[in-house]
């Protein structure tokens, strides 16, 4: 679905990554690891098309993402920022009934079926009766999930989610996550995100993208990628692993 | 829902009456029986030419401009997304004042006056859009300071202009600073403007929903964001620099129309955009009708009453949100 081919990012003369490739396919469940600053919202926004790359390039359905109009790639592909400016002050369905802007032609309206779907979706985030509450006055964790619904009432095939756990509570953030990861492995779905827990990487990705500080990267299943040693140069941190059955847990030791 | 539909036919109710009442009440004692007689063309002419002829073109220019105000400051509030954003934020009635002030102290007529205003307005337009640009990279930050800096600038010309006029200008220069409808006479080309600029801004209302939430929001759900900001920056400024022309500098309709309407109606600008036009347009043809007849034969500038009228209201709504 999604291809990377020889992908060179920098910021500021910096090289975050260097001649990365990938292929990435329907129903997996993709997550960016790395350290703070290693360029991991830089790689996202790259597959998102909000950035072009250094050299390399992005192919969508085998197609350069380039060549995608604005409005054709957001309906075959969603974001979720990793932060949203404060904006002028809207409901928190009003919120969510943009994610219908791409399917819409320029003088249509939302129909039935439109705000059937964003109040639904409003109701698998836990905010069923926030509907006519502004954003302002919501708390950082249901302003995060009123952001996720309107990825999902956006109904994209490819979500690239920037730390979706970002202001959730536990509950919320295994929820969200059982949630997106039911969602990739639909027909024709994919998930890239990011995260910074390594635990709940572990338990619901099924591919990972490593970002070293140094440029270099490893991606593959998770499972060939994923091992203490490499985590603890990925973070710089020394890990003590713990098993949890048969999956392994890490905690800085 | 129902109370944002409920507000804008009580709108489409108040926009006419607005009209009716600028008909009815001026320096000259009419009744609306004489309002109806002149309407029909049974009345005296004296009337006749006192309500066709005198109070309809500046009913409607006053509504013509305060929708035009009212609709660039809508735009140029989610443009900057700052909610205190209105349309001579970023400096574009500041080159339409030095124009006009100019023109008035070299002793030019109204016409003079109106095509400086409206040049000077454009100017105005793309100097702040150039030197914005310059370096490459548009954000509303740095548009919004490099108006902010630039109407400063004219600002302190239109002072040194002041400064510099000898007694016989003066008034006429502090009246068209203030704000005045004297002199429109003509509200054809207003209410066109005013018409089409609602119309291109409709296109656009479902895209500023998004512009809301940010550029890069509005990249992810399919809008190219250059060109949106562009096509509002374009718009607000060609409705801002007609305005300025017809009517002079009247301030806080721009800024406190829209918001109001936030307040009350939320964010959805395919409500947001017509209410505001609606509202702004309603709002100065009283305030003018006021300016004309409240102290008649003496006639106040109508920015005065803009606010006089608007402060008390706003600071009340204000109180009430955030309860």
């Amino acid at each position: 679905m999604l291809e990377l081919r020889d992908l060179t990012l920098a910021v500021a003369g910096r090289r975050l990554c260097d001649g990365l490739s990938a292929r990435l396919g329907a129903g997996e469940n993709w997550v960016i690891l790395g350290a703070n600053g290693s360029g991991k919202t830089t790689l996202l926004h790259t597959l998102a098309g909000l950035r072009a790359p250094d050299s390399g390039q992005v192919l969508l359905d085998e197609q350069p993402l380039r060549a995608y109009s604005h409005r054709a790639r957001a309906r075959r592909l969603g974001v979720l920022l990793q932060d949203y400016e404060s904006s002028l002050p809207a409901t928190v369905l009003e919120m969510a009934l943009t994610g219908r802007h791409p399917h819409l032609g320029r003088w249509q309206w939302e129909d039935e079926a439109g705000r059937a779907l964003a109040e639904k979706t409003l109701a698998t985030m836990d905010l069923a009766g926030f509907e006519s509450r502004l954003l302002p006055t919501l708390s950082g964790g249901e302003r995060r999930r009123a952001e996720i619904a309107a990825l999902l009432v956006q109904d994209a095939p490819l979500c690239l989610l920037d730390e979706p756990t970002n202001h959730l509570d536990l509950q919320h953030q295994v929820d969200v996550l059982a949630l997106l990861t039911a969602r990739a492995r639909e027909p024709g779905h994919l998930n890239v995100m990011v995260l910074h827990d390594i635990n709940l990487a572990l338990r619901f990705g099924t591919h990972a993208i490593l970002l070293f500080s140094d440029g270099t990267t490893l991606q593959g299943p998770m499972a060939d990628v994923v091992t203490r040693e490499r985590l603890e140069q990925l973070y710089r941190c020394r890990l003590r692993e713990v098993r949890d059955g048969e999956r392994p847990c890490y905690l800085p030791a | 829902m129902n109370r944002r539909l409920a507000l804008t036919l009580s709108l489409v109710v108040f926009a006419p009456v607005s009209v009716l009442l600028a008909l009815r009440y001026g320096s000259v004692a009419t009744d609306w029986s004489m309002l109806w007689g002149a309407l029909h063309g049974s009345a005296a002419d004296t009337t006749t030419t006192a309500i066709l002829d005198l109070r309809l073109p500046r009913a409607l220019a006053a509504f013509a401009v305060g929708g035009m105000l009212a609709l660039a400051g809508a735009l140029l509030q989610v443009l900057l997304r700052n909610p205190l954003a209105d349309p001579y934020v970023l400096g574009i009635s500041g080159g339409a004042a030095v124009a006009a002030l100019g023109a008035l102290l070299l002793g030019l007529g109204g016409l003079w006056v109106n095509t400086g205003a409206f040049v000077g307005a454009l100017a105005a337009m793309f100097l702040v859009f150039g030197l914005s640009r310059a370096g490459g990279a548009w954000t509303s930050s740095r548009l919004l300071l490099t108006g902010v800096v630039l109407a400063a600038g004219f600002g302190a010309l239109v002072s040194l202009l002041l400064a510099l006029a000898p007694q016989a200008p003066l008034a006429g220069m502090v009246f068209w600073l203030l704000g005045d409808l004297g002199y429109s006479r003509t509200p054809g080309l207003g209410l066109f403007v005013l018409a089409a600029g609602l119309a291109l801004a409709m296109a656009l209302a479902r895209p500023l929903n998004l512009l809301a939430r940010g550029e890069m929001v509005a990249a992810t759900l399919g809008e190219n964001p250059v060109r949106l900001r562009l096509a509002v920056y374009f718009l607000a400024s060609l409705l801002t620099a007609t305005a300025v022309t017809l009517g002079g500098s009247i301030g806080f309709v721009g800024l406190v129309v829209p918001h109001l309407l936030r307040l009350v109606s939320g964010t959805d600008h395919r409500f947001l955009l017509p209410q505001s036009v609606l509202l702004g347009g309603g709002f100065l043809t009283v305030a003018d009708t006021l300016a004309r007849s409240a102290v008649a034969p003496l006639q106040l500038p109508v920015g005065v009453l803009t606010a006089l009228l608007g402060v008390p209201v706003f600071l009340y709504l204000l109180a009430r949100a955030h309860r």
